[in-house]
């Protein structure tokens, strides 16, 4: 018998839980200068998290995903990329999202329940958060397949769940982006929980970044709590995307500290006293840790930012209560790029009873 | 000015477009080296390259979900969907994303993207090879249907498709593929969308069909006037939008009205033709409105697919009864 192939997966930390350093860090990681505003990225994520849910809860904005516990993997990921490239996010991605400027009232017009949340000002051609889940792996596979077409330097990243990994969506666009060679970066957020699905569930195999074996591609696993290690396996694969060396899967393990949704209630199917034993290597404690050891941060910068992140908060969600509701016939003006003949009839009557109801009937 | 079969017109558009639209690509099994199953690609990839005719990995969901990440990024794909008996696991993608993308991002990204099908029965191919699924499709916001029943319509419409700034699903008849030539001008002129075309004028009766069925339809409109009984044809061309206007004007005009597909009955298109005229020009009919479809089964093998697809027999007996008491 002979060995047709052999392969590894390689794990990389370089924070552990409590933020000591595991191993020489990587070069950008020297610099406080170069944390600091990661640092800062996370816990503004979480300061949005925390006041979103409690929107939901008052009725202010609809369903919401929670990020809470995976900020690094969003931060780490979009902190490598330009601003030309273009993110394709799924629906827990607002870490990345933020960084790469869609705003945060934005977002929750979004989740508020209007479309015009998905029209960022900023990053033009990112796409809006993808809910059926693992489909926008290929379409990030085409948007890179577009820019190799074109020979631009850019790369495309999308992120994805653990539980996305079964579908064939994501293999088939890894395997299609492989054989592109295409400037892709794929990401999956292993928050060990798909709703009530825990990983084990899901595949047994030992890695989720060994899926990118089949493909042919590079796959590697970072812890996904350790921003330091993220963001360095996302800028070399970025670099070596845009220079041309095709796809990289990252596993980037977490966990999801909070409910799938604020429709979801977690205690139904887990334990409380895993969760609260997770909480132990949560992202933002662990780089406050590291920073506070090389004397970057202390309790009174820590102070300034919270109070900056919920100002910048509040003044968002001042922004997003301020923007009056769609127009009715709203839901006909993007339909097409010219609204058909056939469907002028339809938008009429809309108005029609939207201006005789107050459109806040529905007979 | 050409003589050409369907599939050749097909080939002719999407030479055109390529080379005079650089955002243009085509994607999917089979169409670059080997041209595609039925030819419809043949030549493309040693002219324009592998990039831009690209033979994709055997998937029909990342066939249609890449090709929303191209057109969201200004290119013009065109994918081909090799029967579109396989077209159903790109449905997600169809559905969710590219009749979706402009209207959930307010116009900022859109998706003009062609999706090309093979469809229908009548060549005595494979099983899942003869599906007529464009109710389906037609049922989808954001997303227009069109299915050409001729050379040159399938010329025409195909450029006008491609151009579309929205997504089309573009059925191709394979009974049509070598039916018959037509004079087609390569020319790169498009037809318009969203339009039915009549293809013949009459006073007593209106066929409405579209795609392979416009055949029999049109040789029963042929039977029919030698018995004196003039039917006027429209091929509805675009099934998505629907333009009810063309077909009304007719029927207010012959009163009486046969629609004729050759997908199974209920819930097909000629369901959706029908309650317009219900709703719109039910004052203008001198008898109900007749269905002549498919039977509601599974499409046959080979030896029974001519008993499944609708006859001029049956377009003529039904043609028949809306004049029974006139």
């Amino acid at each position: 018998m002979a060995i047709a192939a052999r392969f590894e997966v390689e794990f990389t930390r370089f924070l552990d839980a409590e933020g000591g350093a595991t191993q020489e860090l990587p070069a950008f990681a020297l610099d406080p200068a170069n944390l600091i505003p990661l640092y800062r990225a996370m816990q503004l994520t979480r300061a949005f998290d925390t006041k979103a849910i409690a929107l939901q809860r008052t009725g202010k904005i609809g369903t919401f995903a929670s990020a809470l516990g995976q900020e690094a993997i969003g931060v780490g990921v979009a902190g490598a990329m330009r601003k030309e490239d273009v993110l394709v996010p799924s629906y827990r991605d607002h870490a990345a999202q933020f960084m790469r400027g869609v705003t945060m009232a934005e977002s929750l017009l979004y989740w508020g329940g209007d479309e015009r949340g998905s029209d960022f000002a900023v990053p033009r051609e990112d796409f809006p958060i993808c809910v059926p889940i693992g489909t926008q792996v290929c379409h990030a596979a085409g948007v890179a397949y577009a820019f190799r077409l074109r020979g631009e330097a850019r790369v495309a990243a999308c992120f994805l769940g653990d539980g996305a990994t079964s579908k064939g969506d994501f293999y088939e666009a890894m395997n299609f982006a492989a054989v592109w060679r295409a400037p892709l970066l794929i990401v999956i957020n292993n928050n060990q929980w798909a709703i009530s699905v825990p990983r084990e569930h899901q595949t047994v195999t030992p890695t989720l970044a060994q899926k990118a074996i089949a493909a042919g591609i590079e796959g590697v696993q970072v812890d996904g709590n350790d921003v330091i290690a993220v963001h360095d396996a996302a800028r070399k694969a970025v670099e070596k995307a845009r220079a041309g060396g095709g796809p990289t899967l990252i596993e980037a393990i977490s966990y999801r500290l909070g409910d799938h949704t604020t429709a979801d209630d977690a205690t139904r199917y887990r334990d409380a006293d895993t969760v609260q034993q997770q909480w132990a290597n949560e992202p933002i404690r662990r780089l406050r840790n590291y920073l506070a050891r090389i004397g970057a941060w202390d309790p009174g910068k820590e102070e300034r930012l919270l109070k900056e992140c919920a100002d910048q908060v509040n003044a968002a969600v001042e922004a997003y209560l301020a923007i009056p509701p769609p127009t009715t016939v709203a839901m006909f003006d993007h339909l097409y790029a010219t609204l058909p003949a056939a469907l002028q009839d339809q938008r009429e009557a809309a108005q029609w009873f939207a201006s005789h109801d107050g459109g806040g009937s529905h007979g | 000015m050409a003589e050409l079969n369907l599939v050749e017109a097909i080939n002719r558009a999407l030479d055109w477009e390529l080379a005079h639209d650089p955002s243009v690509v085509v994607l999917g099994e089979d169409v670059g080296i080997n041209g595609g199953v039925f030819r419809a690609t043949v030549g493309l990839q040693d002219r324009f390259g592998p990039e831009r005719v690209i033979d994709t990995p055997l998937a029909e969901t990342a066939i249609v979900g890449t090709a929303i990440g191209m057109a969201a990024q200004g290119l013009k794909p065109v994918a081909e969907i090799q029967f579109s008996g396989f077209i159903y696991p790109a449905m997600d993608h169809i559905w969710n994303h590219a009749g979706r993308l402009r209207n959930r991002t307010r116009g900022r990204l859109s998706c003009p993207l062609v999706v090309r099908s093979p469809c229908g029965a009548g060549i005595h191919a494979p099983e899942h090879h003869s599906e007529s699924p464009e109710a389906l499709f037609a049922h989808l916001p954001g997303v227009r249907v069109v299915i050409p029943s001729s050379p040159s319509r399938a010329y025409g419409l195909l450029l006008a498709a491609i151009r579309d700034p929205d997504p089309v699903i573009f059925l191709e008849p394979t009974r049509l593929y070598r039916l018959f030539k037509q004079e087609v001008t390569d020319d790169g002129e498009a037809l318009p969308l969203d339009v039915c075309f009549t293809l013949r004028a009459g006073t007593d009766v209106t066929l409405v069909s579209w795609g392979a069925m416009l055949n029999e339809t049109q040789a029963a409109a042929e039977a029919l006037a030698q018995e004196g009984v003039m039917a006027e044809v429209i091929d509805v061309a675009t099934l998505k939008p629907l333009d009810m206007t063309t077909i009304l004007e007719s029927v207010s005009r012959t009163g009486r009205c046969v629609i004729v597909h050759e997908a199974t009955r209920t819930g097909g298109f000629g369901a959706e033709i029908a309650a317009n005229l219900a709703e719109h020009g039910l004052y203008s009919l001198l008898a109900p409105v007749q269905r002549v479809t498919a039977w509601d089964v599974v499409v046959p093998l080979s030896r029974l697919e001519h008993q499944y697809m609708p006859s001029v027999e049956r377009i003529v007996a039904a043609v028949r009864k809306t004049l029974e008491g006139a």
